[in-house]
C-alpha cells in the first residue's frame, strides 16, 4: 500500500511502489492533466507540483512521496472557476494542440507562488524545461506574465483582438 | 496607387488586422460553374453536412479533424454565421467513418478551403430552405422574412422554429450550391473573435485527448519494436514477461511484439523485460549521414519537367549556380502516438488521432483482413502532429491487439524512443539553382532542380502501416508515388511565383528511400522556399539591389506585392538601424502557389563565441482570403514561424549505418524558451468575399529563408545547408 496526497486529498493505493507518480495520477486517480511525453524528464508534459516545487511526475516513484502535497492542474481550478494561471492561458488563447498546456501551467504556478513579479528572463528560465512543439511559446510567455498580474490582483484590460 | 493607401489599419495587440477593399468577385467563395463548392462536390447531400432535428438541435458534420489548428472553432463560426444562431447552438461532429463525409486527409492547409467552403454553402442553403418553408406557411415572401435565435420571423412577429421547419427538408436532398451566402459586411460571428472552444478543457484537466479516454474494462498495451529498420525477431522470452504482475497477454506475430496489461506501468515494465530478452537480426544498414546529399544525388531519379518557359536570353549576363541541402527532420509530437482498439463480435472500432479516418480504415481493414464496412475509425484529438507521424501506425497496432484480445478495449501508447525512431521523417532534399541576370539586374533565366523522395507514404493500403512489415505474413509497402503538380510533393513550391522570361523546373523524384519518410507540414515547400528565397537574396546582392524591391520587381500578383509591402513596412525595412551582431532578412512565398500569401522580415543576432543564432523579431503579413478566425490565423502563423525557427536553426535526424540515433530530446534537440524570439507579429489581410486559402503551412518556408538571409547579413557568408546550427555557423564564421 502506498500513501499519496493529491490536491489536498489523501489516497491509499495498492500499486507497485516503483510506479512513477504520473501513472498513479493517470491510472489510479483518473486525472487527465499530467501527460506522458518522454518519461525522461526532458519535455515537461508531466509537470506537477510537490510541496510547491515543479517536478517531472514521470520520474518520481510514488513511494517516495509519503505525506508530501502533490498538486495538479485539477487542483488549481475548473472550467467554471479557473485559477489565475488557467484564466491567463485562456485569455491569451495560449494553446494550439494544448498537449503541453497542463505542464506549462504547473511550471508557471510554481514560479508565481514564489515570485509575483518575475522578469521576462526569469519566466523564460523557469519554462526552459518544458517543450512546446506547436510554437505557441510567445502566447505562453504572455500568459505567464498576465497570470502574474492577475495574482497580484491587478485589473487587466481585455486583450484587443 | 500605393497599395497601403487603400487600407484601414487596425492595431490589435500583437497583430495588425488590415481590411482590404478589393475588386475581387463577391461570389468568389463559390467554385467553378457546374461544380459544387468545396467538398460539397464530393458529398453533395445536404444532410451530410448539416442536420436539424425536431427540437431544433443543429448538428454540423466535417470530415476534417481537429489537430490543434483550431479548425473546430472556425467551422462552428462559419455555420453559426450562416444559420443566424449562436456558436454554442452548433454541435460539430468531426472525422468519423460512421458519421461524416469522406474528406480524405486533414492536410495541405485545405480544411477551410474544402470543408469550410462546403459548410459555408451547406448551412447557407439550409437557412434558405428553412426560410422558404416558412414563407409557404406564413404566406409571406421569403425576402420579407428574417432569421434569428433559431427561428424564422415574419414582419408581423409570427415565428417558426428551425426544428419544425427542418422536417420539410428531405434527408436525401442534394445541395445546389446556389444559395446566397451572407454579405461579409453583415457578419456577426465569422471574422470576429471567438475563443477556441477546445481550450478551457485543455487548461483544466478535462478529457481533451485520445490519451485521456478511459473505456470500461480498458487494458494498456506497449509495443516492442526492432532496434533498426529491417531487423527481425530471432528469439524472446515470452513466458517471463507473461508471468509479470498485471500482464494479461504477450502478443507475438512474427516480429510484431507487444504486451497487454492492466496498468500502464505494468505494461512498460513487461515491455522492457521483453526488450532485454529479445534478439534480432542485423537488419538494414543505413547510409552515412555525412554523405547523405551525395547519396541522394546518386539515386536513380524519375524526372518530370514541371515548368518550361523559353525566351531568348541576352548575352551579357551574370550567372550564379548553387545547391541547397535540407536534412531529414522529425515531426516530434510532444505526445507519443496512441490508439484504442475494440473488437466486438465481427465489428472493430478504432479511436485514433489519424489525419484520415477513411484511408486509415481501408489500410487497417486490409491488415486485419476484415471488410471495411465492419471497421469504424473515429478521430479523437492527439498532440499536434504536423503531418504523418506515428498516429496511423499506432492505430494499426491497436487493431492487431484488439484482434488478439477481443471484447476488451486495448489502449496502446508509444514510448518516446519509438516515436523518434519509427515515425516517418520528412525526406532529406537537394535543390540546385542556376540563374542569370541581365545588365539591369533582372532575372532573365532560371533553371531549378529538386531531388526528393515522396512526401506521402500515408496509408490507404495495409502495406503502408509499420505493423504490416513486422507480422509473420508481412504486407509490402506500395511503391512510392510523387504528388503531382499543381500541389506537388517534393516539388511543392518548386515553381517560383516570380515572373522570369526563361525558366525551367525539373522535379527529380527518387523512389528509393534511405530512411522511412512521409508527409510533414509544408512537404517540399519548406526546402524549395528556403532555396528560392535564399537565392533571390544572393541574386539581389549580385544585382546590388534591395532584396524587398528586387522581389517586388519580379512579381506581378498584386496580393503577393501587398503582403511583401506590408511586412516590410511593419518591420521598418527602410529605416532599420543595425546593432552590432544583428542582421535582417526577408522572404516571401505563396504556399503551393495556390494557398495563402505570406511575407516576413526578421531580425536576428548571432553569438560570436558560439555561433548561436537567435531570432529576435519577426514581422509577418499573411493573406489567407476571407478571414473567419483571425486569432486562429495569427496563432497558426506565429506557431509556424516559431516551429520553423526550430527546424531551421537546430533540427536534423541523427543516424548512421547502425541505425537511427535520434531517440529522445537530447539527441534531437528542439527550440526551448530561452531561445524563442522577443516578438513574433502577424498582420492579417482580410479579403471579404474571397475564397478561403488555408493558413497552417504558409510560414515554414519563408521563415527558413528569412533567417538564412539575416544570417548572411550578419556574418557575410551564405549558408546553404540546413540546419543553421551553432556549430555550423561558428565554422562558417571562422572559415576564411
Amino acid at each position: 500500500m502506498v500513501k499519496l496526497n493529491v490536491n489536498g486529498k489523501s489516497h491509499t493505493l495498492d500499486i507497485d511502489p516503483t510506479t512513477p507518480l504520473l501513472y498513479a495520477l493517470r491510472d489510479e486517480l483518473e486525472l487527465n492533466a499530467a501527460k506522458y511525453g518522454c518519461g525522461l524528464g526532458q519535455c515537461g508534459a508531466c509537470t506537477v507540483m510537490v510541496d510547491g516545487t515543479a517536478v517531472f511526475s514521470c520520474l518520481i516513484p510514488v513511494a517516495v512521496l509519503g505525506e508530501k502535497q502533490v498538486k495538479t492542474v485539477e487542483g488549481l481550478g475548473s472550467e467554471a472557476k479557473p485559477s489565475p494561471v488557467q484564466q491567463a492561458f485562456i485569455d491569451e488563447q495560449a494553446a494550439q494542440c494544448g498537449y503541453c498546456s497542463a505542464g506549462m501551467i504547473m511550471r508557471a504556478q510554481s514560479l508565481l507562488e514564489k515570485n509575483r513579479h518575475p522578469t521576462d528572463a526569469q519566466i523564460r528560465a523557469q519554462m526552459q524545461t518544458n517543450l512546446c512543439r506547436c510554437g505557441t511559446h510567445m502566447r505562453i510567455l504572455a500568459a505567464v506574465e498576465r497570470a502574474s498580474a492577475l495574482m497580484r490582483g491587478e485589473t487587466l484590460k481585455e486583450i484587443a483582438r | 496607387m500605393n497599395a497601403l493607401s487603400r487600407r484601414t489599419l487596425l492595431a490589435s495587440g500583437a497583430a495588425l488586422v488590415v481590411h482590404f477593399t478589393t475588386d475581387l468577385p463577391s461570389a468568389a467563395l463559390a467554385a467553378d460553374p457546374g461544380k459544387l463548392p468545396g467538398a460539397l462536390a464530393d458529398q453533395p447531400v445536404l444532410s451530410g453536412w448539416v442536420r436539424i432535428d425536431a427540437q431544433g438541435e443543429i448538428t454540423v458534420f466535417t470530415g476534417k479533424a481537429e489537430l490543434g489548428q483550431g479548425i473546430r472553432t472556425a467551422l462552428i463560426q462559419i455555420a453559426a454565421e450562416q444559420l443566424d444562431v449562436q456558436p454554442t447552438d452548433i454541435h460539430l461532429v468531426t472525422a468519423d467513418t460512421a458519421r461524416t463525409a469522406n474528406e480524405g486527409y486533414t492536410s495541405g492547409s485545405l480544411s477551410m478551403k474544402n470543408s469550410g467552403t462546403a459548410i459555408l454553402n451547406a448551412t447557407a442553403e439550409m437557412r434558405a430552405l428553412l426560410v422558404q418553408a416558412a414563407s409557404v406557411k406564413f404566406g409571406v415572401a421569403a425576402d420579407k422574412l428574417t432569421t434569428t435565435g433559431g427561428a424564422v420571423v415574419a414582419p408581423d412577429g409570427r415565428k417558426l422554429g428551425y426544428g419544425a421547419l427542418a422536417q420539410s427538408v428531405p434527408a436525401d436532398l442534394k445541395a445546389t450550391g446556389t444559395a446566397k451566402v451572407k454579405d461579409p459586411a453583415q457578419h456577426r460571428i465569422s471574422g470576429k473573435f471567438l475563443p477556441r472552444v477546445d481550450i478551457p478543457a485543455k487548461m483544466t484537466g478535462g478529457a481533451a485527448f485520445i490519451h485521456d479516454m478511459r473505456l470500461p474494462g480498458m487494458l494498456h498495451a506497449r509495443m516492442v519494436r526492432p532496434p533498426r529498420y529491417g531487423a527481425s525477431l530471432i528469439s524472446v522470452n515470452l513466458d517471463a514477461a507473461q508471468a509479470m504482475p498485471g500482464v494479461k497477454k504477450v502478443v507475438r506475430d512474427g516480429s510484431f511484439l507487444a504486451v497487454i496489461a492492466d496498468k500502464q506501468w505494468q505494461a512498460i515494465q513487461a515491455m522492457r523485460a521483453l526488450e532485454k530478452s529479445a534478439t534480432w537480426t542485423q537488419g538494414r544498414a543505413l547510409p552515412e549521414q555525412a554523405k547523405i546529399f551525395d547519396i541522394i544525388r546518386a539515386l536513380p531519379p524519375k524526372d518530370t519537367t514541371i515548368l518550361d518557359r523559353s525566351a531568348s536570353v541576352p548575352a551579357d549576363t551574370k550567372r550564379l549556380r548553387v545547391q541547397y541541402h535540407r536534412p531529414y527532420k522529425l515531426h516530434g509530437s510532444i505526445g507519443p502516438s496512441c490508439a484504442i482498439g475494440l473488437m466486438q463480435g465481427d465489428q472493430m472500432t478504432i479511436w485514433s488521432h489519424t489525419q484520415g479516418v477513411f484511408p486509415d480504415r481501408a489500410a487497417i481493414a486490409e491488415l486485419v483482413a476484415m471488410p471495411q464496412a465492419k471497421v469504424r475509425l473515429i478521430q479523437v484529438e492527439g498532440a499536434g502532429c504536423y503531418g504523418h507521424n506515428g498516429a496511423d501506425d499506432a492505430a494499426a497496432d491497436a487493431a492487431l491487439l484488439a484482434c488478439a484480445m477481443p471484447g476488451v478495449p486495448i489502449r496502446v501508447q508509444w514510448m518516446r524512443e519509438q516515436e523518434h525512431m519509427w515515425e516517418p521523417y520528412t525526406p532529406a532534399m537537394v535543390t540546385e539553382i542556376e540563374a542569370a541576370l541581365d545588365a539591369k539586374g533582372r532575372i532573365v533565366d532560371w533553371q531549378y532542380g529538386v531531388w526528393s523522395n515522396t512526401h506521402s507514404n500515408r496509408p490507404g493500403t495495409g502495406g503502408s502501416l509499420l505493423a504490416a512489415w513486422h507480422i509473420a505474413q508481412p504486407l509490402s509497402p506500395p511503391p512510392p508515388k510523387p504528388i503531382p503538380q499543381p500541389e506537388g510533393g517534393g516539388d511543392r513550391n518548386g515553381i517560383p511565383l516570380y515572373v522570369f522570361p526563361n525558366a525551367k523546373v525539373i522535379s527529380h523524384f527518387l523512389p528509393d528511400e534511405p530512411l522511412r519518410v512521409s508527409a510533414q507540414r509544408g512537404l517540399g515547400a519548406y526546402a524549395n522556399v528556403f532555396s528560392i528565397e535564399s537565392f533571390m537574396d544572393e541574386l539581389a546582392e549580385t544585382a546590388k539591389q534591395d532584396p524587398v524591391q528586387f522581389r517586388l520587381a519580379h512579381l506581378d500578383d498584386p496580393r503577393a506585392k501587398d503582403v511583401i509591402t506590408l511586412a516590410a513596412q511593419n518591420f521598418g525595412w527602410t529605416s532599420w538601424k543595425r546593432q552590432p551582431g544583428h542582421g535582417r532578412g526577408f522572404a516571401f512565398a505563396r504556399y503551393k502557389n495556390l494557398g495563402a500569401y505570406l511575407a516576413l522580415a526578421v531580425e536576428i543576432s548571432v553569438d560570436k563565441e558560439t555561433g548561436q543564432i537567435r531570432l529576435l523579431r519577426a514581422e509577418s503579413a499573411i493573406d489567407s482570403g476571407e478571414v473567419v478566425s483571425r486569432d486562429g490565423i495569427i496563432n497558426q502563423t506565429q506557431g509556424g514561424i516559431v516551429q520553423s525557427t526550430s527546424w531551421t536553426t537546430l533540427e536534423a535526424v541523427q543516424y548512421g549505418p547502425g541505425g537511427i540515433t535520434s531517440h529522445d530530446w537530447l539527441t534531437y534537440p528542439i527550440l526551448r524558451f530561452a531561445a524563442v524570439p522577443e516578438a513574433v507579429r502577424v498582420s492579417v489581410i482580410d479579403r471579404p468575399g474571397a475564397p478561403y486559402l488555408g493558413t497552417g503551412e504558409a510560414a515554414a518556408g519563408p521563415t527558413a529563408a528569412a533567417i538564412a538571409n539575416a544570417l548572411h547579413d550578419v556574418i557575410g557568408k551564405r549558408m546553404r545547408e540546413l540546419p543553421l546550427n551553432a556549430a555550423r555557423v561558428k565554422g562558417a564564421m571562422s572559415a576564411a
